[in-house]
């Protein structure tokens, strides 16, 4: 007879292996399942990793898990061919204790964080795929891996088998997704000695810097590029929402090329020798894609419950709190003696409570926006580096004379009309 | 049927990388392994013990984190698996590592007496397939090297008929057990572990033993004292010259490939010696 578990959770991402530890450390009997040779192995990010709900799992996990920066500015920049408008900030105390967030390299990341799952008594099996859930008279009771004698039983399933999530489409929780709802990224992870980085980003050894870039780095599309700092390596992607790829016939490789060859770009990777090649897809369609995320026997968490904040580049730290909320609801059932999906449904509850959904509820029109409106960032972007060329050339115009001269070009080009659309539409998006 | 396999975990070699100053492997630029061959090792005791029954043990020697290898074991098919582990172990060469495994070997047999000891023919990260013989000759039982057939194990008479690869064939030959074979990979392909071995490796804990488990140990021969083997240089054999990489459009590239075939004159006259 095979061995039934308490929990088996498929996939060691942040969302599973933060649910595997939790449920862990209150005694249950867990089972961790992931597919890749080791965790960490497939799973891709461009890189941030936020302190809050890493901390609420580990306390001062900064002093043990492998990280490669605190980082103490982020730094935007809306780019243009030839030029960009940058803002930022920098401040010290985001590089002492207790850290807002940390540049991470995934593939040490995950195998750490998966230790620390089974240092609290979870069982991790690698290399094993999950192919379908085991469902008995409507109810959830296991999975069926592809090993020989693979069919393994449990209490509860917790599917936390990323974006594309195989197991909740199996179940009918969600539909196959849309090309607008989902975001692909590919990045390169590009070794260069610390003390380059630390000149080029002016950062000494234990600072970060991070930035996103708007505007040409996608040529306009929605999406966006990322350049981070790990110890001595850069991490440099670009995605864009699959729907703009398909209609503006762009490669994914030919993008982030591009980026890399951008002017503004270039120099600070000079001399970096490519280690690493990534590419993901991202479930971006926030808010209105989130499927059914609890039934008889199973939840969902992370990705595969497309819980991502695209807006915010948040998306590991909504897993990992999700992973929180589900192991909770499972202890909470577990005490009950009922896994059905009204009892499990709690976790649903849970989630909608917690700053997850409530930030996806905020930007739910956003991506549809700016996905139907691309003049923000291929008018608008252009037009801002025009705009900042134009004011601060010195050239004998009066000050005045260039700020009215700047307003009349926005309004000729666009129409005063459009403008005023605009500015209300993108307001309305995201306040 | 008691079958011991011994194991070792080794730096993939595949993609380690070499540092260029000291001509010695940077062994982390790379993740530790099961050495491949002790994997096929591992598979054959698992199909033998299919036929005949008993139990497979594996045997390691390494530092703590070598308890990796040993549940990879478990996952192929092993019941059980003994780590030695001390500081006094550190730096062996083959001699003093067979002497190590061999003081290991006796207290196991003490335990359930061993029949068969498979080895993989050598560790990809030394190469020198020096340890496998060396345990035979400590405790005089036969070693058969170059395994790529197990065709009969005879639990009445006691013997195994086995296949060994020669450099212009194979010879058959029969062996009395206790007896120790080193194998290659073509003996067999690994078959993927099905979920319950998955299960057990993830929770077994090996039995471990530092030096003063053991028995009867002459601390002499262990570790680097126990060593008299010398390197005196290493270096990295020097780069195939030659090549070139041809650029262009595809056509200019088919055009100057074309150059430099006509340039070989030993391509055109096979060509026309053909005609």
């Amino acid at each position: 007879m095979p061995e039934k578990f308490d929990v088996i959770v498929v996939g060691a991402g942040p969302a599973g292996t933060s649910c595997a530890l939790v449920c862990a450390q209150k005694g249950l009997n867990v089972l961790l399942i992931e597919r890749g040779e080791y965790p960490g192995s497939k799973n891709v990010m461009g890189g941030v990793l936020y302190r809050k709900q890493m901390e609420e799992l580990i306390p001062e996990f900064w002093k043990e898990a492998p990280l490669e920066r605190p980082v103490i500015e982020q730094r935007f920049w809306m780019m243009d061919k030839e030029s960009v408008v940058q803002f930022g900030y920098k401040g010290l105390e985001w590089g002492v204790e207790p850290y807002n967030n940390f540049t991470v390299l995934r593939a040490q990341f995950d195998q750490w964080f998966a230790k620390k799952a089974v240092e609290a008594g979870a069982l991790l099996i690698n290399e094993t795929v999950v192919t379908e859930c085991i469902v008995e008279n409507g109810k959830v009771i296991g999975v069926r891996t592809d090993r020989p004698n693979g069919e393994v039983y449990a209490d509860v399933v917790v599917l936390a088998d990323g974006v594309n999530s195989l197991l909740s489409k199996q179940l009918g929780f969600h539909k196959e997704f849309r090309p607008d709802e989902v975001a692909l990224t590919v990045m390169e992870v590009i070794n260069l000695p610390k003390e380059k980085i630390n000149d080029r980003f002016n950062l000494e050894d234990n600072q970060g810097c991070t930035i996103e870039i708007f505007g040409d780095s996608t040529k306009g599309n929605l999406g966006t590029a990322f350049l981070y700092t790990n110890k001595d390596s850069l991490n440099i992607g670009v995605g864009t929402t699959l729907s703009s790829m398909i209609k503006s016939k762009m490669k994914p490789y030919d993008l982030l090329d591009y980026l890399k060859t951008h002017p503004m770009v270039k120099p600070m990777l000079a001399g970096g020798e490519s280690a690493e090649y990534l590419a993901h897809l991202i479930p971006e369609g926030g808010y209105r894609s989130v499927p059914k995320v609890a039934g008889n026997g199973v939840v969902v968490v992370g990705d595969a419950a497309q819980l991502v904040n695209a807006i915010h580049r948040e998306g590991s730290n909504m897993a990992m709190h999700s992973g929180l909320l589900a192991a909770e609801t499972v202890i909470e059932a577990k005490h009950r003696g009922d896994f059905s999906e009204s009892s499990l449904n709690l976790y649903r509850q849970k989630l909608y409570d917690s700053f997850i959904i409530k930030d996806l509820e905020k930007y739910k029109d956003a991506t549809h926006t700016f996905e139907n409106n691309p003049q923000y960032f291929k008018e608008y972007v252009p037009m801002m580096n025009k705009a900042m060329s134009k004011f601060f050339t010195v050239d004998g115009t009066p000050k005045r004379d260039k700020q009215k001269e700047i307003m009349k070009s926005v309004t000729a080009e666009r129409g005063t009309f459009k403008v005023i659309q605009d500015i209300y539409r993108a307001w309305k998006a995201v306040k | 049927m008691h079958i011991v396999v011994c194991v070792k975990q080794v730096p993939d070699t595949k993609i380690i990388k070499i540092n260029p100053k000291t001509n010695t492997l940077d062994r982390r630029s790379a993740p530790a392994i099961l050495n491949p061959y002790d994997a096929h090792a591992v598979q054959e005791a698992v199909s033998i013990r299919e036929k005949t029954g008993g139990t497979i043990s594996v045997l390691s020697m390494g530092p703590p984190q070598a308890t990796a290898v040993i549940k990879k074991s478990i996952e192929i098919g092993a019941d059980r698996g003994y780590l030695i582990t001390d500081r006094a172990f550190a730096g062996a060469d083959t001699l003093a590592t067979s002497y190590a495994l061999f003081k290991a070997l006796e207290k196991i047999n003490k335990e359930i007496p061993v029949d068969l000891i498979i080895c993989g023919k050598h560790a990809i990260d030394g190469d020198t397939g020096q340890v496998g013989p060396g345990i035979a000759r400590r405790l005089d039982i036969p070693p058969v090297t170059n395994v790529i057939e197990v065709t009969e194990v005879n639990l009445e008479e006691k013997t195994v008929l086995i296949k060994r690869k020669l450099s212009s064939g194979y010879e058959l030959i029969q062996a009395e057990m206790p007896c120790l074979l080193t194998v290659e990979k073509e003996i067999n392909q690994i078959e993927y572990s099905p979920m319950p071995n998955m299960i057990k490796a993830a929770r077994y804990e090996p039995v471990i033993w530092a030096v003063s488990d053991l028995e009867n140990v002459d601390r002499v021969q262990l570790g680097l004292k126990g060593s008299p083997t010398i390197v005196g240089k290493m270096f990295t054999p020097p780069r195939p010259e030659g090549g070139k990489k041809i650029e262009g459009s595809p056509d200019e590239q088919v055009n100057q490939l074309m150059d430099i075939l006509l340039e070989q004159k030993d391509v055109l006259t096979l060509q026309s010696s053909k005609q």
